[in-house]
């Protein structure tokens, strides 16, 4: 048995043992005197939420497959073992040969979240590797961001030495070959840095100047060396159907978040919503075949046991072979006690029938994302969900058997009135009227339960509302109350359950998500100051992150609320993903006029996704 | 049909919690191909019982789970299958049929045997370790304080101990942390009806010779698992997995 990191003594002692000693179902055990690349693969958060990530297990399955290779995982070590590391001097490990971390070549480490940011300096700092890369030299790894964070990587970017932008199954051998070549000719860090840096994807962010004018917004963003492109150019994969995906994919002890196998039945979407980044930066559509996907179904229940498949995809009502797919798996996996779990599909007459096929109806709900609460605001968000659709698809649901309804919404959007707030009451209400008008006395299975919960809306970089001012807090929390009481002034408001997101939290997602390489400084704060594990509520200390903005010599509304000009250099402007800003700013311009923007399938609007791939993609048809 | 699994868990596996190893056995018996039977509804459940769940930090070669399966296949190939989808410190070591008429693991559990090493170096000689065993369990009562969540309560160990000794025959229990050449051996008894932890023992064990338990680390092995086919004033203990048949 391999030996481990951590003592008996020390593993008797902590919550949750199983999450540092590895040896799960399908880890990859490798002879270290066999290869010549170290990879550590990082989710800076705890175990049980890092194990989830389908992103991670694919680029394991991918390195792993690769000669010479060696990747392993590390996680953020919980706040208890946190402790004990730090008192006793530890290093950060690897969970496969529980070797540390600085003796790596590479620290890949994804960025799910602006809240993990402080979780990175902690594995940095447990793993005894100086937090800021310009003081790490030839002796420490080379620590390598991606992920959706590394769209606009800038507040991030004094920590790290590369950001791979784009789709991870593509340029990972190029530069690792780099590295390799580089170690032959005893080369530095800085011209193995500067190889990356002509890789497609690669951004070495050492590499680029930042100036700034004298209201704080940016005046220049300039390559310092000859190397480095002016504009990164994202990765994608050109055909789904035809790249790694895991057959065997890790399977933990502890229940993880997604304890279930996961099918990626396409990425992209069709749909333009002025506020999802994932709808633009994973432009275009690309479907993966449905004979690929049946033979992955088959070999991942084979190779892992689980009890439950999903489908993840960003609307899977689109892929164009779904009724095909779930047939298939329904009828594969009928009798072997495996559950399919459905991603939230649009809800009508097929998906209905499938839901009645695999959930209890008496204890499912059903799952309408408006976003917004009146027709007018749903068409300056470019949600293609009419107020008809809801109500003819909950009609349908409710004369199945299903009484449980969850309404998704945002406050804060932009434009919105208080006749936009009020909405998501009266949208709920009227639900609610529409159940008991539908359903006679006799056959209701009790009460109609609404659950409408909002969340607060942050501007992201390369989204239509990138140009957007966000609420203050107390806007926020005053849009909140609005539409609580609101509720409460509703007929059925016994029936409607109203929830809102915290507020705190949110804008401290709002200046990460839009800021710039000077919050280095205040991430670097915030983590001396002790905070940690910002995305876990009990954790979040939002007064520590307000002193160490300020003592970094920012302020949170320049990057919140402050209106942005046009033609003001954006932080994340260097990186070209395929969709232009001359698209986005005429999106910027139909919200505001009101005006919708149809989808993908019905027409193609010119976004400039198409330059990356044409072929097989929802640009050819 | 009801089929008895026999298994040990080992090394850095004592860290798996029981409701993580029925989740494991879930996920292996897929993996294996096991015709397992599933229970109705819409989340369908595997019909399979653990005999006695073991503590985390403890180690075991004489575990047990009995499930129900829809066919039967030659135990070498069941236990072949199994152990090809397992992780290093779980190893699979037979695979019998039960009688239809047998009652389930759990129930049916009332003794198990333990086998305490200890860890870092030899404390004592044989001898003096035999002898502190002897006078501790030669005492007329073993009186220890039983704290439940509500209250503290003094009991008496002794009748629930049937058989207590130092022992040499460690060898195949003997983990990479500890250098013990012996150890003790000790068999309680252990189900719903009664149950005693052999880490209480120790405690009393460690108490009566005057010493601190925290300064004598421990590895504690269960050896095996018994049902009692006698009367409680004469059992007739007979292990788990003798109940069972080989399928040939």
């Amino acid at each position: 048995m391999r030996k481990l990191a951590l003592s008996d003594d020390i593993l008797m002692k902590v919550d949750k043992p199983a999450r540092y000693i590895g040896n799960e179902v399908n880890m990859v055990v490798k002879n270290i005197n066999e290869i010549d690349i170290r990879f550590a693969m990082c989710f800076p958060d705890v175990y049980d939420i890092g194990m989830s990530h389908l992103g991670i297990q694919i680029l394991y399955d991918m390195f792993n497959k690769m000669d010479g290779v060696y990747c392993e995982r590390v996680y953020s070590p919980w706040t208890d073992l946190d402790e004990i590391m730090r008192k006793e001097n530890i290093p950060l490990f690897a969970l496969e040969s529980q070797d540390p971390i600085k003796d790596f070549d590479f620290l890949g480490i994804t960025l799910q979240y602006e809240m993990c940011y402080t979780n990175i300096l902690q594995i940095l700092d447990l793993a005894g590797i100086p937090l800021l890369a310009k003081d790490r030299d030839e002796r420490f790894p080379i620590v390598i961001g991606g992920g959706p964070c590394s769209y606009n990587p800038e507040p991030i970017a004094d920590f790290f030495d590369i950001f791979y932008i784009g789709e991870g199954e593509t340029v990972y051998e190029d530069l690792i070959n780099a590295y390799r070549e580089n170690r032959k000719n005893n080369g530095s860090k800085t011209d193995f840095l500067k190889m990356a840096a002509q890789i497609g994807g690669l951004y070495v962010p050492a590499f680029y100047d930042v100036t700034y004018n004298e209201d704080g917004t940016i005046k220049a963003f300039e390559p310092n060396v000859p190397e480095a492109p002016r504009k990164v150019r994202k990765e994608v994969v050109t055909d789904l159907s035809d790249t790694v995906y895991p057959d065997k994919p890790l399977v933990p002890f502890i229940k993880s978040v997604q304890d279930r196998m996961v099918l990626e039945i396409q990425r992209g979407c069709i749909r333009g919503c002025r506020f999802c980044q994932a709808g633009t930066i994973y432009r275009p559509l690309r479907e993966r075949n449905l004979e690929f996907l049946k033979e992955k179904a088959v070999s991942m229940l084979e190779t892992t046991g689980h009890e439950e498949i999903s489908l993840s995809s960003l609307s899977s009502s689109d892929y164009s072979q779904l009724k095909e797919l779930l047939d298939f798996l329904l009828d594969e996996f009928k009798g072997k006690g495996v559950n399919i779990s459905l991603p939230s599909l649009r809800i009508d007459a097929f998906s209905l029938d499938v839901m009645s096929k695999v959930q209890d109806i008496k204890k499912s709900s059903l799952t309408f994302a408006p976003e917004a609460g009146t027709q007018r605001l749903r068409n300056v968000i470019n949600k293609g969900l009419t107020e008809d659709d809801i109500m003819n698809g909950a009609s349908l649901a409710f004369e199945g058997g299903w009484n449980r309804v969850k309404l998704y919404f945002m406050l804060g959007l932009p434009t919105e009135t208080i006749e936009d707030m009020e909405g998501i009451a009266v949208l709920s209400d009227k639900i609610a009227r529409l159940y008991y008008e539908l359903i006679p006395k006799e056959k209701r299975n009790g009460k109609v339960q609404i659950v409408a919960s909002s969340s607060f809306f942050v501007p992201k970089p390369f989204t239509p509302f990138q140009w957007a001012p966000m609420c203050t807090r107390e806007e926020f929390i005053e849009r909140a109350m609005i539409v609580k009481n609101k509720v409460n002034d509703m007929l059925n408001r016994k029936s409607i359950k109203y929830n809102w997101h915290e507020a705190d939290v949110t804008i401290l997602e709002g200046v990460l998500a839009r800021g710039d390489r000077r919050l280095g400084k205040a991430i670097l704060n915030a983590y001396n100051d002790g905070c940690l594990y910002d995305a876990w509520g009990e954790h979040f200390i939002f007064d520590k992150w307000v002193k160490a903005i300020n003592d970094a010599g920012l302020n949170i509304e320049f990057y919140t609320t402050r209106p942005r000009d046009l033609d003001e250099i954006f932080p994340w402007d260097f990186i070209d993903i395929g969709v232009t800003k001359d698209f986005l700013k005429r999106e910027w311009n139909n919200a505001l006029e009101e005006k919708v923007t149809p989808n993908c399938s019905v027409k193609c609007s010119g976004c400039g996704a198409a330059s990356l791939v044409y072929e097989g993609t929802v640009c050819q048809r | 049909m009801k089929v008895r699994i026999k298994f040990g868990k080992k090394g850095y596996m004592k860290f798996i919690g029981h409701l993580d190893i029925m989740r494991f056995f879930q996920k292996l018996n897929r993996r294996a191909g096991i015709d397992i039977s599933y229970s109705e509804g819409f989340s369908p459940h595997q019909k399979i019982s653990f005999a006695a769940p073991l503590g985390v930090g403890l180690q075991s070669t004489g575990e047990y789970v009995d499930m129900e399966v829809n066919s039967l296949m030659p135990s070498a190939e069941a236990v072949k299958r199994l152990n090809d989808e397992c992780v290093e410190g779980i190893e699979i070591y037979s695979f019998k049929q039960l009688p239809e008429d047998s009652g389930n693991a759990m129930s049916i559990v009332a003794a198990a045997d333990y086998i305490v090493t200890f860890k870092y170096n030899n404390l004592f000689s044989l001898r003096r370790l035999s002898e502190i065993v002897n006078n501790f369990y030669n005492q007329d009562t073993i009186e220890v304080l039983k704290k439940t969540k509500k209250s503290e309560k003094t009991t008496d160990i002794k009748p629930l101990i049937y058989s207590i000794d130092a022992t040499n025959e460690v060898e195949n229990t003997v983990s990479d942390d500890d250098v013990s050449e012996y150890g003790i051996k000790m068999q309680l008894a252990t189900g719903s009806v009664n149950n005693l932890k052999p880490e209480l023992v120790m405690d009393a064990l460690f108490a009566f010779a005057g010493y601190d338990s925290v300064d004598f680390p421990i590895n504690i092995y269960r050896t095996e698992v018994y049902a009692n086919k006698g009367t409680e004033e004469e059992p007739d203990f007979i292990s788990l997995d003798d109940l069972g048949n080989d399928i040939i």
